[in-house]
């Protein structure tokens, strides 16, 4: 089991070692061999474990391979922590992960650097199964920054063009303000409870009490929530993911939709026993996690781009796993991360399709009917919309029903507001998803003329795992009944994780009344069905198209350009930190002080120098003349010193 | 009546005067080179002056010894005028200045 363990994050290493060393010299359909069959086997090797771990009479399997760092009190073990929680990322990581290298052979082949798009993508699912494998928080720590890295390589991919390299710049940077305040959480960790190991840890934690007011807990999950802030896009960090999307499709799916950005969920439903006693923070998660789900839902009503859109559905998406775990429905939480894993990655691919097959257009203006030329996308992408507005049987809907009635049952201060919000942005979902494929495949076709005979479906490999992924999306969300309907597989897989929480966060909702339950249910259901009704009006029946949104005037102008938050993020932050980088940093500390002194200590030393030399002047008789001088001093010397 | 050796010091610290300022103020390199035989003889006389002031013999022997070193000095130092002399044809030393900065 320990060594199984270890080769499902380690294969993938294996397959970035080979192609990122060789892959050069190797031939195209090798490399993707190499890429393809490591991830598929780690997955596989996943599925076994999971078996295993099935009949585990505990289901918890802790290994430790070696002493990582040692360092006075300080020790960090390189181990796996196999719990229900992580069991549960790692198949969705290698699931998804697999399907979407599988993809990837269809959409990057005709792309220069295809060894190296498989072997970031390799060192990425590596990176991303330390970190939900780790048994430490600093092990965590380490795939939490390699999967930043791998982000910023895969959104960098096309370095030649600005754009791209700058966008891959701004996730780097935006996440080094986020992870900036995780290193700050662990550090107080460590230093309060001198081990970062979380089983060690948490047993510690479940001895305190739930902090009433700002504590030592309340402190260090508010500065995780910051790091999780930057990861998962919230609010106010969020602004690199719509960024990232100049990154190659595949890697939009993986890294920003499917798997990367919901670190930042794992990571809070990970460190649930600390954050469970700080209620507190729980208020600001749900909070942000509310504000963003609504705040990126209005800005995704009118991109054009069609990755755009999902990208702020991911930023919104993500905002909803924030509210599950603000008002303590963790397991709820990483519910709606599996089934959005499955929903958006399938939509991203099939964005991806639409985008292949359009020869790299984005812009919904240009597309429409769609439907007659991409069958199997446009079936498939109607699946994963109706997903993720909530749409009976889908998956999207057992997930959210369930993240709306635990805030709606939650009963703690603000849970009623994040119930609201939530509500509003499940409306607005339906409404922009909606309009994005009514945009995309229905309608009169705006494609050109000229190129609407190449506009073709895309290679069975893409079509295949486009299927794979609408079915898991469209029964993904049976093995999270709601109370009414049967048991919830999902929770008690997962109840043992969240065990540790005082009694009174138990993850269940309190007092139910099923009633209520239907009630919130029919709500949630009623608003994403009007939110589609609307988008049909809007884009069927009238015929709208993106660039008639322009008529809608300055409300328009503000929503299309994103609030003109970069704008403000640029002229309150970017620009004075290069100003002062600029006048103070460079030109007065740098080029003055320290290049002053080191200057000046050659300049000192080069004048002496020329001073002194011209003692030597060549006249022998100078020399003499100095001898002598010497001779008179010595002597002198002597005489005072014995005489 | 023999000297005091008072003035035998006299002397030869006289005769090493004459003998520094010589070699400082002459530009000619043989009368340099004579100076400082006058130096090494003015040492010489302190030498015996010392000698013979403490009844030993040891100031002599080693005024032998300098001699003989003056003598192989002389050889070696002449020889070095004389090519001098053949490739600069010149003996001032205030023109022999080519090793400067």
């Amino acid at each position: 089991m320990n060594s199984l363990l270890l080769w499902i994050p380690l294969l993938p290493l294996l397959g970035f070692l080979l192609n990122g060393l060789f892959g050069r010299r190797l031939p195209k359909p090798l490399v993707h061999w190499i890429a393809c069959g490591v991830t598929g086997a780690s997955f596989l090797l996943a599925v076994i474990v999971f078996q295993r771990f099935l009949d585990l009479p505990e289901r918890l399997v802790q290994a430790d391979y070696f002493r990582w760092i040692e360092s006075g009190d300080f020790a960090a073990s390189f181990g796996f922590l196999l719990d229900p929680l992580s069991m549960v990322m790692t198949l969705v990581v290698t699931g998804v992960g697999f399907l979407i290298h599988v993809y990837s052979i269809g959409y990057m082949w005709a792309e220069a650097g295809y060894y190296r798009f498989f072997a970031y993508m390799n060192l990425f699912m590596f990176a991303m199964l330390m970190l939900v494998l780790a048994d430490n928080y600093l092990l965590l720590f380490l795939g939490w920054e390699g999967v930043g890295l791998c982000s910023y390589l895969l959104i960098g991919f096309y370095f030649h063009k600005p754009s791209a390299a700058a966008a891959g710049k701004k996730a780097f940077i935006v996440n080094r303000i986020g992870d900036f305040g995780f290193v700050v959480g662990l550090l107080l960790l460590f230093v309060t409870f001198r081990t970062l190991d979380f089983r060690t840890l948490f047993a510690q934690v479940a001895a305190l009490p739930v902090e009433a007011h700002y504590g030592v807990l309340t402190a260090v999950t508010l500065l995780f929530f910051v790091g999780a802030t930057g990861k998962s896009a919230q609010i106010p960090l969020y602004v690199w993911l719509p960024d990232a999307m100049e990154g190659p499709t595949p890697v939009s799916a993986l890294i920003h939709a499917a798997t990367m950005v919901t670190a930042g969920v794992y990571m809070v439903a990970r460190s649930n026993p600390m954050y469970g006693r700080a209620p507190e923070t729980l208020f600001w998660v749900g909070l942000i996690g509310a504000l963003t789900a609504v705040f990126a839902a209005t800005i995704g009503l009118f991109q054009r781009d069609i990755k755009r859109v999902l990208a702020y559905s991911t930023v919104s998406q993500l905002g909803y796993m924030f509210v599950a775990l603000g008002v303590g429905a963790y397991a709820t939480g990483i519910f709606h991360l599996m089934t959005h894993a499955f929903f958006k990655a399938l939509l991203f691919l099939g964005s991806g399709s639409v985008i292949l097959a359009l020869h790299h257009e984005q812009d919904m203006q240009a597309m429409g009917g769609l439907r007659k030329h991409l069958p199997v996308t446009a079936a498939t992408m109607w699946i994963g919309a109706l997903a993720i507005a909530g749409v009976p049987p889908l998956a999207g809907f057992f997930s959210k029903d369930e993240i709306l009635w635990h805030a709606f049952a939650g009963g703690a201060r603000g849970h009623l507001v994040f119930f609201g919000l939530a509500t509003l942005a499940a409306g607005l979902t339906a409404f922009y998803m909606f309009r994005l494929i009514f945009l995309t495949f229905h309608g009169r076709t705006r494609v050109p003329e000229e190129q609407r005979h190449h506009v073709h479906e895309s290679p069975r490999p893409m079509t295949a795992v486009l299927v794979v992924l609408a079915l898991l999306a469209a029964v993904g969300g049976f093995v999270g009944l709601p109370a009414w309907l049967g048991p919830n597989a999902f929770r008690d897989f997962l109840q043992p994780v969240f065990a540790q929480l005082p009694p009174a966060d138990g993850g269940a909702p309190a007092p139910h009344s099923l009633a209520q339950e239907l009630a919130v249910t029919g709500a949630a259901v009623l608003v994403g069905l009007l939110g589609i009704a609307v988008a049909w009006v809007v884009f069927i029946r009238r015929g709208a198209l993106p660039d008639d949104e322009k008529r809608l005037g300055a409300a328009h102008q503000l929503v299309f350009n994103k609030y003109y938050i970069d704008e403000l993020y640029d002229r309150i932050i970017v620009r004075p930190l290069t100003w002062i980088s600029e006048q103070w940093l460079w030109k007065i500390f740098d080029a003055g002080l320290v290049d002053g002194l080191v200057n000046g200590a050659g300049a000192l030393v080069q004048g002496l120098g020329d001073g002194a030399r011209r003692v030597q002047n060549g006249l022998a008789r100078t020399y003499l003349g100095w001898v002598a001088v010497g001779a008179i001093g010595v002597g002198l010397y002597v005489l005072f010193l014995f005489g | 009546m023999p000297v005091p050796s008072l003035h035998v010091l006299i002397l030869s610290a006289l005769l090493f005067a004459i003998g520094v300022i010589g070699v400082l103020m002459r530009r000619n390199l043989v009368v340099m080179f004579l100076c400082v035989e006058l130096m090494l003889n003015a040492a010489n006389l302190a030498l015996i002056g010392f000698s013979r002031r403490l009844g030993q013999l040891d100031g002599q022997v080693v005024v032998f010894f300098v001699i003989v070193l003056a003598a192989a000095e002389a050889a070696v130092g002449l020889a070095l005028v004389i090519a001098l002399y053949r490739s600069r044809r010149t003996l001032d030393a205030d023109q022999l200045n080519l090793m400067k900065y």
